[in-house]
């Protein structure tokens, strides 16, 4: 680009025009699509006008509602492209035997296996799980947002960026060929000198922040903001799991963080923690990330196990069994997820005392998951069970999530995992319990707040086209690789030579095949919910007869949430106000004091996209300059005193009033 | 972000008085505080520069136990904690950090050990720690 090369590295860092990825037919077709695509969503805005409203009511908004909303588009549009992952993986695996070179090359799929992983637990789950919680919990304790409403759309525009970081490295230079953890010395600036790696630091670091903050916020929410009268066991029980959860987020994300930046010390300036020379020590950094990536895994089930819990004593119609028993086996699951980290890495080396320990402890761990699942057959033991959509996702999560813990147990035996491990066995294993539970619990989530969020229930037909295909497809999927991985079949290889196991590759692709329509039955589905949203609307803001406080608000709630502040008696709050009797306030209104919108935190995306695309590509002009301008967009911010407005009691009036006429309307 | 945690929720249950708490200190409070931290400062100092004990090892723990001393005035003193504050929920965050901290510091140093101890030797430098 320029013809000095001095002043080339100064202005654009390692970065040249070699670095877009010109000479991969995949690419290419894949940006041609992305730029298609993104033109015609960019077009179409332009055309409906709806710059203005995406700015004011979203973008910059901290409602909690609309931020939880978010959290779950990015989390669908990130799935999207984890699947795309997945499914070229898949067609992969199923043809590449012997002669058959298949149709990626090793340096391509170690990146699509990496980004798959990457992808799926950070952009996926994490979003997923964050925005139940954020629009969940404040609903369900009776608050009108969370105690932090623009911390709250910092990190989710924080979490963006992470995102949009990991989707640039798709088209500009390189993602890391390291697998999901980056384990290092594979990581290292020895043997990984692209720029893959950095994207994958600047990527986590980013989101990282996100993640962190949203949990200090959630923590404060649950534990100052509860309606007056709910105590801590009057708590429904996923805003039990959403604080343990958030408080695994903020005793383990800093690990990852700092062992992330230790990697890029290494990286950067030429340390040594976790090279194999001079004193470094790569175990140091499995060990290290395991003590975050273990609490992880609970991060992600346990709200999925909320959502089941809610989900089943709603559709029950009765209290959940052993509330007290839940709430004590997801506290200890809280603790016990970090005694068993090792469990990752039996078989590098630590004698038997040590991994007899681990061993123990995680066997011990399937005890009050097991307490769990007893808990849920016990409240459908003689409940009046109505199979809507989200108790059927809560069924087939019982019988899947237990074949995944089961297999979980026999890993946890060290003799054991030294056979399986890093084997297809262990590749099914954990999309068993994450598919099973933690994905089948979102959607679960989605389709019974669904109407909650906006006013109509999901189109149950198409409904079941994803159900049956998402669960039949994982079977076909992932059963093969159990088969596979017990004969000994390593993960992460892109040909095989035996062409005997090849049949089983081919089942597990058309399982992927299954799965993928699974993923277009349920595009279908919001398609066709929302063109006959009248016919599905609900007027009660109760369609399900529901047992916890957001349904006694309307659907979609009022930016306020409630009116007045619900007083709390008894656990399932809202399902003892009506047996009460309980009479919705009709007049009395008065102005409600609330957060005032603020485009600070998408500005301070933005400039972290552009600081961590700088770091990566070593523009260092850039990097201190982006970063000097989220230091000053920082400050600026505190001298924001206009941060506040009140709703006024005329307005609260007219949309409780427009709540009575509907509910009488439908009378 | 107060007014914004009042606009969030203003009946909240525990609202925003703090008649619950200690209260943010008294100067008096604030005073013993830094006097006994420098104090727990100084003795550091004298240990190392002084040479007093005569023995690296000892030093070093004994530093170690004034660390975790200091730490634990800092958390009377400046942080304001106590079993009541905040109806409880401060100690039992501490509760819980300290559990973790002792877990990942006693778990890794095992962990790490175990494999040292497990491991081939490499380097003749290994080869002298290793001597059965």
């Amino acid at each position: 680009m320029l013809s000095n090369p001095d002043l080339q590295r100064l202005v654009f860092g390692r970065f040249s025009l070699d670095d877009i990825p010109f000479h991969e037919p995949i690419l290419q077709l894949t940006f041609a699509i992305v730029a298609v695509g993104g033109l015609v969503v960019l077009g179409a805005i332009t055309y409906f006008r709806f710059w203005g409203p995406l700015w004011r009511d979203w973008v910059t908004s901290v409602d909690h509602k609309k931020i939880g909303i978010m959290y779950v588009i990015l989390a669908l549009v990130m799935l999207l492209r984890g699947f795309a992952d997945a499914i070229m993986m898949r067609a992969q695996q199923a043809v590449a035997f012997g002669a058959n070179e298949g149709y990626l090359p090793p340096h391509h799929y170690d990146q699509i296996f990496t980004a798959h992983g990457v992808i799926m637990i950070f952009f996926v789950a994490m979003p997923f799980v964050t925005g139940m919680m954020n629009y969940v919990v404040p609903l369900q304790i009776g608050a009108r947002d969370v105690a932090f409403p623009f911390l709250n759309n910092f990190s989710f525009w924080m979490t963006v960026s992470g995102a949009v970081t990991i989707m640039i490295s798709l088209f500009v230079g390189e993602f890391a060929r390291t697998g999901w953890l980056a384990y290092p010395p594979l990581s290292g600036a020895d043997m990984s000198p692209g720029v893959g790696v950095d994207y994958y630091i600047w990527a986590l670091q980013i989101a990282g922040i996100g993640t962190l903050l949203s949990g200090i916020n959630l923590i404060a929410t649950i534990v100052k903001m509860r309606a007056p009268g709910m105590t801590m066991m009057k708590l429904p029980i996923f805003v039990w799991t959403s604080l343990c959860t958030n408080v695994l987020i903020v005793a383990a994300f800093p690990i990852l963080t700092a062992v992330l930046a230790l990697l890029s010390l290494d990286r950067y300036v030429g340390t040594h923690f976790f090279t194999n020379d001079l004193g470094g020590n790569p175990m140091m950094y499995f060990n290290l990330i395991w003590i975050w990536g273990h609490p992880e895994v609970y991060i992600l089930i346990l709200p999925a196990f909320g959502i089941f819990s809610e989900v089943t004593s709603a559709f029950c119609g009765k209290r959940l069994f052993g509330y007290a028993s839940m709430v004590y086996a997801t506290v200890v699951i809280t603790i016990l997820s970090y005694l068993v980290w090792l469990h990752h890495f039996f078989t590098m080396g630590s004698g038997a005392d040590v991994n007899s320990f681990f061993g123990i402890t995680t066997m011990i761990i399937s005890i009050p998951t097991g307490a769990k699942i007893f808990n849920w057959l016990f409240t459908m033991f003689r409940g009046r069970i109505r199979f809507e959509l989200p108790m059927m996702w809560t069924v087939s999560f019982m019988v899947t999530f237990t074949i995944g813990g089961m297999t979980g147990v026999l890993l946890a035996v060290p003799p054991a995992d030294f056979v399986l491990h890093n084997s297809l066995f262990l590749i099914a294993h954990f999309h068993n319990v994450i598919i099973g539970g933690v994905l089948f619990g979102m959607f679960a989530g989605v389709t019974y707040w669904f109407p909650k969020a906006f006013g109509f229930k999901l189109d149950p037909f198409w409904g079941h086209m994803s159900f049956w295909f998402w669960t039949i497809g994982f079977y076909f999927a992932f059963m093969p690789l159990y088969v596979l991985g017990l004969m000994g079949v390593t993960r992460r290889a892109n040909h095989f030579d035996d062409p005997s196991l090849q049949i089983w590759f081919v089942i597990a692709a058309f399982g992927a095949v299954l799965i993928l329509f699974g993923i277009l039955s349920m595009i279908m589905q919001f398609v066709v919910s929302i063109k006959n949203r009248e016919k599905l609307r609900d007027f009660t803001g109760d369609p399900w007869d529901g047992r916890t406080l957001e349904w006694s608000t309307s659907s979609p709630p009022p930016d306020y949430n409630f009116a007045f502040t619900p007083v709390i008696h008894d656990l399932d709050a809202w399902s003892d106000m009506k047996k009460r009797g309980y009479a919705r306030p009709l007049q009395g209104f008065k102005a409600i004091h609330m957060p005032k919108n603020t485009g600070t935190g998408a500005v301070l995306g933005v400039l972290s996209i552009a600081f961590s695309f700088a770091m990566i590509w070593y523009i260092w002009w850039l990097a201190a300059l982006a970063f000097a301008a989220m230091f000053l967009v920082t400050v600026l911010h505190t001298f924001n005193y206009n941060r506040d407005f009140h709703i006024p009691a005329d307005v609260v009036v007219r949309s409780e009033g427009q709540r009575t006429s509907m509910m009488a309307g439908r009378a | 972000m107060s007014s914004a945690t009042e606009a969030g929720h203003p009946a909240g249950p525990h609202g925003h008085d703090h008649a619950d708490e200690g209260g943010h200190g008294s100067f008096k409070g604030y005073v013993t505080g830094f006097v006994l931290s420098v104090i727990l400062t100084a003795i550091p100092f004298w240990l190392v520069m002084g040479d007093v004990l005569g023995n690296k090892l000892q030093t070093s723990i004994v530093i170690m136990a004034l660390a975790v001393v200091q730490i634990v005035v800092h958390m009377i003193y400046f942080l304001h904690m106590n079993t009541k504050s905040e109806g409880g929920w401060t100690i039992l965050a501490l509760i819980f950090t300290i559990t973790l901290v002792v877990i990942t510091l006693t778990g890794s140093i095992w962990v790490m050990y175990h494999l040292n101890t497990n491991m081939m030797p490499m380097s003749p430098h290994d080869l002298m720690h290793h001597k059965p």
